[in-house]
């Protein structure tokens, strides 16, 4: 296999706060990858680094072999596509697309034969003497790219750029990137936190969160194939259900049994499972039924209608269909083994280690909770946590500890929020509230829902 | 309540008073002879003044070095100050800009004396410090402003693009950040060419400016053509904005 692009055990960190941790890579000649992620993954701080504007604090990035670390941006074979262009503003588009060329010392008529072709490859032909400032944010994405291009770099590496240009413009431009790539052959590195944009240009999908690879993958893969509830959730629509897998090819999940496909999972383990709306089918025939639901709203959305149910057990499913069922009405359901994605979790519990400040204190996270531990004071602990057993207020003074809600799975019947703390921790909890990504909550614990303590070496 | 537009009466009234007015005063007294008389002698005096020329040609020529010196001091300076890399605290932007709390005729008065004391002698040498260290941060503020708002992005594309940082510097950076340039150059060339005080103080009156014979004339109540001399200066200020009719890029260069 034919790797462009290597990356090693890559971390870095701004301050306190890594932004990357041990990523591992490869880029294959020619394909089109895509770093996805929510904003703040880090996909733009790998992007800038391959580039040679940051530079990685461990690890290694390797270009056909070669160590880029120690080469000058100005002089790696890539070039880049700006979020929002940096097209040149005191220079006409001409003089910016012939920007590198001039630099390296290329001929004059060779330069003006270049610039020619990738005007007319982006469809630009007659805007050479145009003012960059005079054109739309789709020529200007044209011309910036037309720029990088024309160097014709190894590598070209594109920061999102789409983001600004609206919806329509956005698809169109999506066609075209798609056919350049293929024109050019040119190894494409995309960064975008559009999942939608990810499957549809990509060879293979990155996907990124919390400075951290969480798969990686072709479009199919990761959609049919997500390998945990974080890339179920933000590719594509998805039910995400808490779940237990009785034996090999047999799951249960929102107290009904299911075939379904995946093994090895052992028996009796708690999973996460994955039904994507549109796997979920309705059927008149009582054979087929697996169970019933009540229709609880219906939109039509173009091509499809999306509806949510409750089912006979209380789960809250969303269902995508060409027909539309009425709100109210008591529909059989059933979802086909092939389409239940079963995931391990990450976690079943918050583990935590503290100490033993008195009789009736543990000290975890930097702050003292009221737990009664029968430890010695002083005792190193190891305390697990259910999701459960931990308590969000809406008062802060009334926590031991302040957190800020991080991200939020709704997983049919309650939701699994990722609580960040001040001093940065994570803190996993199940409740039944209602919060908002970013509302700030003071945390407490609550001591008789099964919280364990141990000694952290036993 | 009347209209919104009569609370702009005070501020007509000041213009007209004392700005307006004032104007017009020069004018007239300009085109005036003693006796009241219109009359262009008082121009015509002025090109066949060999002194008042001479002065006129000295202070231009001080104006223009002036100018050059704080570009070459202030640019950089400025850069220093807008790069976050090298310029951690916003406290080093207010060090710079500080001098111009203190009165500058309180400043040239002991810059004068540090001269004195030191055994320098006062001349063309020490009125150029004066003027560059009066006029310096003029220079430096709009350069900054237009340089800390400047996307990066542009010196890492031409980065990107295959500059050296000097490269992208020379060919990007000091472009885009010309509308800074020029606002510092109005703001430092414009008041140079008129100044008296900062000549008459750090060069004892050895050097004389355009300022100076206004001054001068004024002094020994030759109102109309001290008025006529300072017509002039207001027309050769008035070209030099001229060259700043890039207003929309200037935007926020200016103070």
């Amino acid at each position: 296999m034919d790797k462009i692009i290597e990356i090693k055990n890559l971390s870095k960190s701004f301050g306190d706060k890594k932004v990357l941790e041990d990523i591992n890579l490869y880029i294959r000649r020619g394909e089109f990858l895509t770093l996805l992620g929510p904003s703040g993954c880090g996909k733009t701080t790998l992007l800038r680094m391959i580039a040679g504007f940051l530079q990685p604090d461990e690890g290694s990035i390797l270009m056909e072999g070669k160590e880029l670390a120690g080469i000058p941006p100005h002089e790696r074979p890539l070039n880049t596509v700006f979020q929002r262009y940096a097209l040149f503003p005191h220079l006409d588009v001409y003089d910016n697309i012939a920007f590198g060329l001039k630099l390296k010392k290329v001929p004059e008529d060779e330069i003006e034969k270049r610039v020619r072709r990738v005007l007319k490859l982006v469809a630009m032909s007659d805007y050479e003497d145009r003012d960059v400032d005079t054109l739309s944010g789709g020529q200007q994405q044209r011309i910036a790219i037309a720029r990088a291009i024309v160097n014709q770099p190894k590598v070209l590496l594109l920061d999102e750029p789409l983001a600004a240009l609206d919806l329509k413009m956005r698809k169109d431009m999506q066609t075209e990137l798609k056919e350049m790539h293929k024109k050019l052959g040119i190894t494409f590195i995309y960064v975008t936190h559009d999942q939608e944009e990810a499957l549809t240009l990509s060879d293979t999908i990155v996907v990124l969160n919390e400075g951290r690879i969480q798969q990686i993958g072709t479009p199919v893969d990761i959609y049919n194939e997500p390998v945990n509830s974080f890339v179920a959730d933000f590719i594509g629509e998805s039910n995400i259900l808490n779940g237990t897998m009785i034996r090999d090819r047999r799951v249960a999940f929102m107290g009904h049994e299911f075939d379904c496909v995946d093994e090895g999972f052992g028996e009796d383990v708690p999973v996460d499972v994955v039904v994507r709306p549109e796997d979920i089918y309705f059927t008149t025939e009582e054979s087929k039924t697996q169970f019933t639901a009540k229709v609880k709203s219906c939109t039509f959305k173009g091509v499809h209608y999306e509806m949510f149910v409750d089912t006979d057990t209380g789960n809250e499913l969303m269902i995508q269909d060409y027909d539309a069922y009425p709100v109210d009405s008591t529909v059989r359901l059933y979802i086909d083994p092939d389409d239940i994605q079963v995931m391990k979790k990450e976690r079943t519990c918050n583990t935590l280690y503290g100490t033993v400040k008195d009789e009736e204190t543990v000290t975890l996270l930097g702050a003292d909770f009221p737990l009664k531990s029968g430890f010695e004071a002083g005792t190193e602990v190891k305390v697990e946590v259910p999701f459960e057993a931990v308590d969000l207020l809406d008062n802060l003074d009334d926590g031991v500890l302040d957190g800020e809600v991080h991200f939020i799975l709704y997983k049919g019947d309650h939701y699994h929020l990722t609580i960040k703390t001040d001093a940065g921790d994570f803190l996993w909890v199940d409740t039944n509230d209602i919060w908002d990504k970013g509302d700030l909550v003071g945390i407490r614990l609550i001591a008789d829902k099964g919280i364990k303590i141990s000694r952290k070496d036993g | 309540m009347g209209k919104r537009s009569n609370w702009s009466i005070p501020y007509v009234v000041f213009l007209v008073f004392f700005v307006v007015l004032p104007l017009v005063l020069v004018m007239v007294y300009a085109f005036q002879d003693s006796q009241g008389h219109f009359t262009f002698g008082n121009l015509a005096k002025f090109f066949t003044d060999k002194d008042a020329l001479s002065t006129f040609a000295v202070s231009i020529e001080v104006a223009l070095e002036n100018t050059a010196l704080c570009i070459l001091l202030g640019y950089p300076a400025a850069w220093i100050l807008a790069n976050k890399q090298y310029n951690k605290s916003a406290v080093t932007i207010v060090l710079f800009i500080m001098p111009m709390w203190i009165n500058a005729l309180m400043r040239t008065l002991a810059t004068a004396q540090l001269f004195t004391m030191l055994g320098i002698t006062l001349g063309k040498g020490t009125l150029l410090f004066g003027m560059v260290y009066d006029y310096l941060p003029f220079m430096i503020y709009p350069i900054y402003n237009v340089l800390a708002k400047m996307d990066k992005s542009y010196a890492e594309a031409a980065v990107d693009l295959g500059a050296t940082p000097w490269k992208a510097f020379w060919k990007v950076t000091v472009p885009l950040s010309m509308p800074g340039v020029t606002s510092g150059i109005l703001m430092v060339f414009m008041p140079t060419v008129s100044t008296f005080a900062i000549s008459e103080f750090l060069t004892n009156n050895k050097i004389k400016l355009f300022g100076t014979i206004i001054q001068e004339n004024i002094n020994s109540s030759m109102w109309n053509y001290g008025a006529a001399l300072a017509f002039i200066m207001l027309i050769i200020i008035g070209i030099t904005t001229l060259f700043d009719k890039d207003k929309e890029q200037a935007e926020g260069a200016l103070i």
